[in-house]
């Protein structure tokens, strides 16, 4: 089984599988809370962080990455106060997992929003009238019913991240080990001769694994949606 | 004590009451639309009206003068909504349980089981509401209202949304209630049946207004008001439970009058709540002979209110109350009917439906 794939392809396997890991984690409290205040408050500029949450869907990944690089980048605004700090993202597996994040963003926001938004507000007002405060109203009513939105927005945001590779090798580049992750190495394996062969086998981990993640996303996603759904 | 004074424009809709809501059953009674629900609302706090004062006692939930205004889940009430709004991802003993776990420590306790046991929802503790029939929905609402140990019940039509049948099986659960626990309810009802038989005191509203408020016979009884109409208009009279007869009549007395129902499955002596329809009672001068109908009230006319279509409302004060006739104007000029006159109620027995006769409110 380890000799089917060398070591440099393992390399880039375990690192995609670690960048999607943090990417979609780390972003995942931060879609509930945008999906969340998109679906049900209205405030001023409501538009335009829902525009821009949307951005990286529309933009070419290339300006993305680039945008990432002049704010995150070591003399960027934002990355030269971070490195004050030591949190640096240049060229690093953080920042292929930050550029994954902000790819995933918009689909993880989708979902969870449309989830949030067919839950009942009459449920939520009921729970209130119960002596349920907001804080409590949305962990135990709001959250548990959005699950099944939840759930398929982790994986779907999950897959996205393991695909990827414009914004990715724009911002971080592509250093073994560090940020070439299993699409940066299909690339990279493209450009020297002899390389298909490594490139077939990362193909089709990749089919493997995209395949594996939706087959894991209907599971659970029918398994909350009859917890959540009664019956 | 329940005092409401609230004002809202609702564009094109404004809503002006003023009304005290004592312990036992206060029904706000109305037609769709007359904003009965907003009232509700307000006193849940889901509403924040523009301007009013609502207060339990000397607990204020809201006065505007004062900038007061308690959040919903500050105001200890347990809310019986129309949909029943059971938590669809809870067992139903979760959803009992939900409201007493965010009731205040210092809240009395309520005992589950005796309230399991009064809504007979036991075998049901561990089902989803999505296994729930709409009755069964209905009693684990108010279940899980009650266990929230509320200083205050609101019901906003809980048996709207139900078929006669199930209605009657919760009815019978609603009377306990307001027998048994001892806080003010206010429940909103376009049907005269059940304010009949649930109402302690009546708050009539019609577009937005209180037109009446005040015990249930008494404003049930006033031809001036007919809150849902004249249609559903009909008096309420007490009348108390003698023998039953072998032919399959039960008699009753009210106030020297004896009355005849099919067959009640109450003990003589017990006193009960009889609604009699407007359009169930037939009016003669004289004392009708060869009539088939068993229960002839002989009273004077009251008042007449003549509607905008071809009928009228008599009102008739007989020894056992008031009861209202519904005739055509035609025949109120032919039998020359006028105030003080004296006629014949004719109430045809079976026109006393089942669900029309309960136990009488509050006393």
């Amino acid at each position: 089984m380890t000799d089917w794939l060398g070591p440099a392809e393992w390399q880039a396997v375990a690192l995609s599988l670690r960048v999607s890991l943090w990417a979609t984690l780390c972003s995942l409290p931060f879609g509930i809370f945008v999906a969340y205040a998109l679906a049900r408050w209205s405030f001023p500029g409501k538009q335009i962080i829902n525009g821009l949450v949307h951005l990286p869907l529309i933009l070419p990944p290339v300006v993305t990455g680039y945008l990432l690089l002049l704010s995150f980048g070591t003399r960027g605004p934002i990355g030269s106060f971070l490195a004050d700090w030591g949190i640096v993202f240049a060229f690093r597996w953080s920042g292929a997992a930050l550029a994954a994040a902000i790819m995933a963003f918009p689909l993880m926001v989708r979902a969870i929003r449309l989830s949030i938004e067919a839950v009942d507000p009459k449920l939520e007002q009921a729970a209130a009238t119960l002596g349920a405060a907001p804080a409590w109203v949305f962990l135990t009513v709001t959250l548990p019913m959005a699950l099944p939105g939840i759930v398929a927005g982790t994986i779907l945001a999950f897959a996205k991240a393991m695909g990827e590779f414009g914004a990715t090798i724009t911002f971080v580049s592509n250093i073994p080990g560090e940020t070439r992750t299993i699409p940066s190495a299909i690339y990279a394996f493209l450009q020297v001769p002899g390389g298909e062969g490594a490139a077939t086998r990362l193909v089709i981990v990749a089919v493997v694994l995209a395949m594996a993640a939706l087959v894991v996303s209907e599971w659970l996603a029918r398994r909350v949606a009859r917890r959540v759904g009664g019956a | 004590m329940l005092s409401v004074s609230l004002g809202h424009d609702f564009g094109g809709f404004g809503l002006d009451v003023q009304f005290q809501a004592p312990p036992g059953v206060t029904v706000l009674f109305g037609r769709s639309g007359s904003g009965k629900t907003s009232i509700v609302n307000a006193v849940a706090g889901l509403l924040a009206p523009d301007r009013g004062r609502i207060a339990l006692g000397d607990w204020v939930l809201l006065d505007t003068a004062q900038a007061i205004r308690l959040r919903p889940h500050k105001r200890r009430l347990g809310y019986i909504f129309q949909e029943g709004r059971l938590f669809p991802h809870l067992s139903v003993r979760q959803n009992l349980a939900y409201g007493a776990w965010f009731a205040p420590r210092s809240a009395p306790r309520v005992d589950q089981g005796r309230i399991v046991e009064m809504l007979g929802i036991g075998p049901l503790l561990d089902r989803r509401p999505g296994a729930l029939s709409g009755g069964e929905k209905q009693r684990v609402a108010i279940g899980r209202a009650l266990l929230s140990a509320p200083k205050l019940i609101l019901a906003d039509e809980p048996l709207a949304a139900l078929d006669e049948a199930r209605k009657a099986e919760i009815l019978p659960y609603l009377e306990r209630l307001r027998d048994e626990v001892n806080i003010p309810i206010l429940y909103v009802s376009h049907s005269a049946s059940e304010v009949a038989r649930l109402a302690s005191s009546v708050v009539a509203i019609a577009a937005g207004r209180v037109v009446a408020q005040g015990p249930a016979e008494q404003v049930l009884g006033d031809p001036a008001i007919l809150p849902a109409g004249a249609r559903e208009a009909g008096a309420l009279i007490t009348a108390r439970v003698v023998r039953h007869h072998d032919d399959g009549l039960s008699e009753l007395e009210a106030n020297g009058i004896a009355l005849f129902l099919p067959q009640l499955a109450h003990t003589p002596g017990t006193q009960l709540r009889l609604r009699i329809a407007a359009h169930d009672v037939i009016l003669s001068r004289n004392r009708p002979e060869g009539l088939s109908a068993l229960n002839i009230l002989p009273g004077l006319v009251q008042d007449i209110r003549a509607g905008t279509g071809p009928g009228a409302i008599v009102a008739i004060d007989t020894a056992a109350g008031r009861v209202l006739a519904r005739v055509t104007r035609r025949s109120a000029t032919a039998l020359g009917l006028a105030p003080g006159v004296g006629v014949h109620a004719i109430v045809k027995s079976v026109s006393v439906a089942p669900a029309d006769v309960g136990g009488t409110a509050g006393n």
